[in-house]
């Protein structure tokens, strides 16, 4: 007997399931199908402005910084000024997401920008989420090559836009724009809710920000 | 072959942890810094806790009655999206999966997130014997992979671990770095660890992560991480392995949220943990990186004969160490006293339905059935009922010894006979009194030295229970 049905028949066994399978099956089948939603915090349940204001102040409490831009053009001397204040090189290194590649850059020449997966050796990454989640002030990326994934953890820092319509009260309906966007049942290969920067209580439980990925994480609300 | 089991000495382990200056200092910061406060504090601020944890208790509850489906639905999507699903029915079989991945990968250096389940097979033994090199990545797994010690805590497995011993074990090791650098903070520690693993990373040829939640509705794996290592565990090798146990499934993507929700909070405090992927197949021919291929190790190794029984509600954990923090047993000794790799009263629980009872006795018996890890348990696992249901079974195979068995059986007889338990109780609690004297407690009985040698006895004082209720109720 292979390992399969071995363990899925010792599964059975234990449960005692044999002749009302229909009835499991259709209790299953139905879970997949509607997805119910369960108990939602209304902490995020708010009216968009206050949304967008709580999902800012959650990040903040996670230790990202957050700018906004009033629109797409003004994101590039947001950029720009982010990386002065940190004393950051000017090299970006971005995916072929169209809302990045939009972006007015010819206004800060300095800014060098190349596009790709991140090998390890850009000291800033540059990303468009789909989505965040005020509830916990997460950020939600799908890879691809519009945002490689690689970008969102090898980079010393990691930009995230994110446009303030995508900003959502519950991971529920970020979920749901996934399923609009990707189909039913079907997911990008990698989704990352980012929390913050990385970080490590693993040395006497002492909090320190940058442990294996970004050591700062800055995000842009556009619009 | 795997962990090496030493719950057998329970006594002594702990006996010696009392002892360690060092662990007692470690342990005092749990309490002191950290993981009980941070728990309140976010639990207090979300007003739908109680709530979420009910919820998250009643989709475990529906997913073990039907997980033999929820496991083939899994299964499916996995290999719909290009990915493998192996089945293991014990820690051998797992162990031999994985082995047979890597060498088909041609596989030098595994990088590995952090995984209590491969901790549960022994995994870096085994790779290791078979001239594979594994390297914990999580900074607290790294530095006791360093050290030649199993983790201590579930999702703090260095925390026996001071910063002075973090140093004197990158010093031995990390020999290429100049011999006088400062390493006195722990940001150096962290920056010095960051540096030698970012090469493991972009070198290993394969990376192996555990599993909080697999996901039937879309054939998803998910792993939660505040460093990140796991991420870069999953993305950049060409091959990506999940060890995940049977029990880790969930439904839908709905339901991982619901449970996501207490997760953390129950554990670190944190609203969300920095980094929570959900993982579906290998890379695709439109992505510029991520894992070519993709492996789902589901492993048994004892879990399925819990299904049906009592224990079935041990397989709703989540693996958040609420339970452990909050424990004043593992308070006092810490996680290695428990003998194997789930310590605290998760450990006490699990550790017998995996290794057996008559390994483990011990364990379900350091408890002293305070409540408090039922208390904080997300998914509500009724811990204490679970252990005196060990206990009983200890004791019905006779794991117990003998003189404990005897001691219980006498109080059977006495308890099941009214008349002979007031004759024993009206003649037996004066004689005791009599003979403990006017300290009114025993230092040593016969017997009893189990008790004696650490406290003294009370001696029974004035007249019985029954008669003081005889004396209340009809005024004699």
């Amino acid at each position: 007997m292979n390992g399969r049905d071995a363990v899925l028949g010792k599964i059975r066994q234990a449960l005692g399931a044999g002749a009302d399978k229909a009835a499991r099956q259709a209790a299953v089948d139905q879970r997949l199908a509607t997805a119910p939603r369960g108990v939602i915090p209304a902490r995020g349940q708010l009216p968009d402005a206050d949304r967008i204001a709580f999902f800012i102040e959650m990040a903040e409490k996670y230790n990202a910084s957050v700018a906004r831009a009033a629109t797409a053009d003004q994101v590039p001397a947001a950029i720009a000024e982010f990386l002065r204040a940190h004393n950051l090189p000017p090299n970006l290194r971005r995916g072929d997401d169209p809302r990045l590649a939009a972006l007015p850059f010819d206004k800060t020449p300095n800014i060098e920008i190349t596009t790709g997966a991140s090998d390890g050796s850009d000291p800033v990454g540059l990303s468009h989420a789909l989505a965040g989640v005020a509830e916990s002030g997460t950020l939600v990326l799908t890879s691809g090559g519009d945002n490689p994934t690689t970008l969102n953890f090898l980079p010393d820092t990691h930009i995230v836009l994110v446009s303030a319509s995508d900003i959502h009260g519950d991971y529920e309906t970020a979920w749901d724009q996934i399923r609009g966007q990707f189909g039913k049942g079907a997911l990008p290969r990698s989704v990352n809710w980012v929390t913050g920067p990385s970080r490590s209580a693993d040395i006497e439980q002492t909090l320190l920000l940058g442990a294996h990925g970004p050591r700062r994480l800055h995000i842009i609300v556009v619009g | 072959m795997g962990v090496e089991i030493t719950s057998p000495n329970f006594k002594a382990n702990a006996r010696e942890a009392l002892d360690d200056n060092s662990l007692q200092k470690a342990l005092g910061l749990t309490v002191e810094k950290g993981f009980i406060k941070k728990r309140r504090l976010a639990a207090d601020a979300l007003p739908e806790f109680e709530a979420l944890r009910d919820a998250a208790r009643d989709i475990k509850n529906h997913t073990l009655d039907h997980l033999d489906l929820y496991i083939e639905a899994f299964e499916k999507k996995v290999v719909e999206n290009g990915g493998h699903v192996h089945f293991a029915e014990d820690a051998a079989a797992a162990r031999q999966i994985a082995l047979d991945i890597c060498r088909k990968a041609g596989a030098r250096t595994v990088t590995k997130g952090k995984s209590m389940i491969t901790e549960e097979v022994g995994l870096n033994d085994f790779l290791q014997e078979n001239g594979i090199v594994p390297i914990e990545t999580d900074l607290g797994e790294y530095i006791i992979q360093l050290r030649g010690e199993h983790p201590s805590h579930i999702i703090a497995p260095a925390i026996h671990v001071n910063k002075a011993q973090v140093e004197a074990e990158f010093r031995r090791v990390h020999t290429a770095l100049p011999p006088d650098r400062d390493l006195r903070e722990p940001e150096s520690l962290l920056a010095e660890a960051r540096g030698i693993l970012r090469d493991r990373f972009l070198a290993a040829d394969v990376g192996v992560t555990g599993a909080n939640f697999c996901v039937a509705e879309t054939g998803t794996t998910i792993i939660v991480t505040n460093e990140g290592n796991g991420d870069l565990t999953q993305t950049l090798p060409r091959v990506h392995v999940v060890f995940a146990s049977i029990e880790k499934i969930v439904p839908t993507l709905e339901d991982a949220s619901q449970i996501l929700r207490v997760l953390a909070r129950s554990a670190t405090g944190q609203d969300m943990s920095v980094y929570t992927t959900f993982s579906t197949g290998p890379k695709r021919p439109e992505d510029p990186d991520g894992p070519e291929e993709f492996h789902v190790i589901l492993l048994d190794n004892g879990r399925s004969a819990l299904l049906g029984t009592p224990f079935q509600e041990m397989l709703r954990c989540i693996r958040c160490g609420a339970c452990m923090n909050h424990c004043p047993v593992y308070q006092a000794i810490g996680g290695h006293a428990y003998g194997w790799v789930y310590p605290g009263p998760i450990g006490s629980v699990l550790t017998p339905a995996v290794i057996g009872i008559e390994q483990s006795m011990h364990l379900p018996s350091a408890s002293t059935f305070c409540g408090r890890c039922e208390g904080v348990c997300p998914m509500r696992i009724p811990l204490p009922k679970l252990m005196r249901l060990w206990r009983d079974k200890a004791h019905d195979e006779k794991v117990v010894p003998t003189a404990q068995r005897f001691g219980l059986g006498l109080w059977v007889l006495l308890a099941r006979r009214p008349k002979l338990y007031h004759l024993a109780m009206s003649v037996g609690m004066p004689l005791l009194a009599a003979f403990a004297g006017s300290r009114g407690r025993f230092r040593s009985l016969p017997f009893a030295g189990g008790w004696t040698r650490h406290r003294d006895l009370p001696a029974p004082q004035g007249r019985t229970f029954q008669q003081q209720w005889r004396a209340r109720r009809f005024g004699r």
